[in-house]
């Protein structure tokens, strides 16, 4: 009995695991989507006139929308670290750790399982930003390409998160020490434009991850132009996937 | 066939030894009791014999294969309890069950008919759709028991398992583990810290101490090694233990429970010899109880506690 040969079939039991563990205990899942929605809400009502007028007209939760449904993105993922971190600080992967099972079902499920739960978080977030007024101009051709990006930053951002929980000593640093990927496509092209920013924030926000990232889902939905961005959020997403892939891996033998 | 063999293991974290050569030989069908106080190593020979962590020195094979290099033959013939429990607290029993049924790639009816069954033996029907979250210390322990058992592990290792447990939840655990032994002649390696689970439970008993092995056997043989026993005599007030205390030589006064330990055999001359002693001082004992050893005793006496 190889554990080689069970990969899927392990992988596939840990999803029902966590999925399981989402449907039991929504909370989590749900806090993801509220928060973006919340500031849905917020920019578009609270701040959206004044923020619209300083970009220039037009309306602006088509400007921002594409932004925070990024952030949508970052959360959910984020989120792995926590699931993961639990685990690790119970006995139960001790537990998986001597059974003949294939080594990688465990991430693979965690990765998988947030995955899923993060592509419905999306759905409902674009949803609220349709019900709000947000009206994208794109294409299916467009909407499947950025789908297709928003799955692959959460695939990144997932890998890192898991990461991130296996490292974390303690469920808390687990769900805290994320904190700052929360915030940087605030300083990036999420809400306004970066060449309103001071140069040396200008700066950092043109060459963050998240900047590029944004502007091509923006161009996607909106149709602004979207020149090198694309190329550049493929490699951010590639390099992250493969650095957070990597070294989860790393850490998951190791310890 | 031995079921668990290990030559020379040893460990160490940074500059801390953690085991220093450990050497077992444990016979098919057996259980073997791994004895000693925190920090003397069990867990860590847990960890490498359950393919956990790799030993730094030595070899050990498990069920005819060897830990390191055919780890995974080793784990589809053990089952691991450790010391904290490794249930999923967000799933019910009987998904926990479930999940290792997947986990050991049983057919779905197979799994099933193997999960009702072990919440029967554990008496855990009725809390089977209970989340886990909500089960006592007892209750998540024999979870725990259970399963390790829906592999159908031929070599099961306990780490402490009755450790925290209340006096009855821990009798029940070792009528279960009486009951693997006698029914599916499995091979248990046990640790405690508790000396008579260990004499409750094993077959044989090696007592680890500071990452070394220092005494083996039977519970019997075990208790050989710290000869006879004492006669512990019980006062009324001080005055009189200080008399008595002056008529033994080697008795051990105890000036807060008013109490005199005599260390010999249990033989009538002794005891007559004692009363005597007493008679002739006119020292009024209240009571006069005789003790052979027991394990605590060779426990303390082989582990240097008793120097104390």
């Amino acid at each position: 009995m190889s554990a080689t040969t069970y990969v899927v079939g392990d992988s596939l039991t840990m999803l029902r695991r966590n999925l399981k563990h989402a449907l039991r205990y929504p909370s989590l899942t749900f806090a993801v989507v509220v928060m973006p929605v919340m500031m849905l809400l917020l920019f578009n009502y609270a701040y959206g006139s004044t923020l619209g007028a300083g970009i220039g007209g037009g309306s602006y939760i088509d400007y921002v929308a594409p932004g925070i449904v990024l952030m949508a993105a970052i959360s959910g993922s984020l989120v792995t670290a926590i699931g993961v971190c639990t685990d690790m600080t119970e006995g139960i992967v001790n537990r998986f750790r001597t059974m003949a099972i294939s080594r990688s079902a465990f991430l693979a499920g965690h990765v998988v399982g947030s995955l899923i739960q993060t592509v419905i978080g999306l759905v409902l977030v674009i949803g609220a930003a349709l019900a709000m007024g947000f009206r994208p101009t794109a294409g299916p051709v467009e909407w499947l390409a950025a789908a297709g990006l928003l799955v692959f930053v959460a695939l990144a951002l997932t890998w890192i998160s898991a990461g991130i929980g296996l490292v974390a000593k303690t469920v808390e640093s687990a769900s805290n020490m994320p904190m700052p990927l929360q915030f940087l496509p605030f300083i990036g092209s999420a809400i306004v434009p970066t060449d309103s920013m001071p140069t040396a924030l200008r700066w950092f926000a043109e060459y963050q991850p998240f900047t590029p990232i944004i502007e091509t889902l923006r161009g996607l939905m909106m149709g602004t132009p979207i020149g090198n961005s694309a190329w550049s959020a493929l490699a951010w997403c590639t390099g992250l996937t493969l650095l957070g892939f990597f070294w989860s891996r790393s850490v998951f033998y190791r310890r | 066939m031995a079921a668990i063999s290990a030559v020379g293991l040893t460990k160490s974290y940074g500059d801390k030894a953690v085991l220093n050569g450990i050497d077992l030989e444990i016979p098919a069908g057996s259980v073997f009791a791994l004895l000693g106080p925190n920090g003397a190593g069990k867990t860590t020979t847990v960890q490498i014999l359950s393919t956990l962590i790799p030993a730094d020195g030595g070899v050990a094979r498990v069920a005819g294969h060897d830990v390191v290099r055919q780890a995974d033959q080793v784990r589809a013939a053990i089952g691991v309890t450790g010391q904290f429990s490794a249930v999923d607290n967000l799933l019910t029993a009987e998904e926990n069950l479930m999940l290792m049924a997947d986990l050991n790639h049983l057919r779905r009816r197979e799994g099933r008919r193997r999960a009702e069954d072990l919440l029967r033996r554990f008496d855990l029907t009725e809390a089977a759709r209970k989340p886990v979250v909500t089960f006592s210390g007892g209750m998540r322990r024999k979870l725990d028991l259970a399963m390790t058992l829906v592999g159908d592990p031929r070599v099961i290792f306990l780490d402490e398992p009755t450790t925290g447990l209340d006096p009855r939840s821990r009798r029940t655990m070792w009528e279960i583990i009486r009951g693997l032994v006698a029914d599916h002649g499995v091979t248990i390696f046990l640790t405690t810290q508790y000396l008579e689970e260990a004499d409750e439970l094993a077959d044989r008993i090696a007592v680890l101490d500071g990452g070394r092995i220092v005494a083996e056997g039977t519970a019997e043989e075990l208790k050989r090694i710290v000869p006879g026993g004492r006669i512990r005599l019980q006062f009324a007030d001080a005055a009189h233990l200080g008399v008595a205390a002056g008529l033994f030589d080697y008795a051990t006064v105890d000036p807060e429970a008013l109490r005199l330990d005599i260390p010999g055999d249990n033989s009538v001359l002794t005891v007559k010899a004692v009363l005597d002693a007493l008679d002739n001082a006119s020292v009024r004992a209240e009571s006069l109880v005789v003790e052979t050893a027991d394990l605590d005793d060779v426990f303390l006496t082989l582990t240097g506690e008793g120097a104390r």
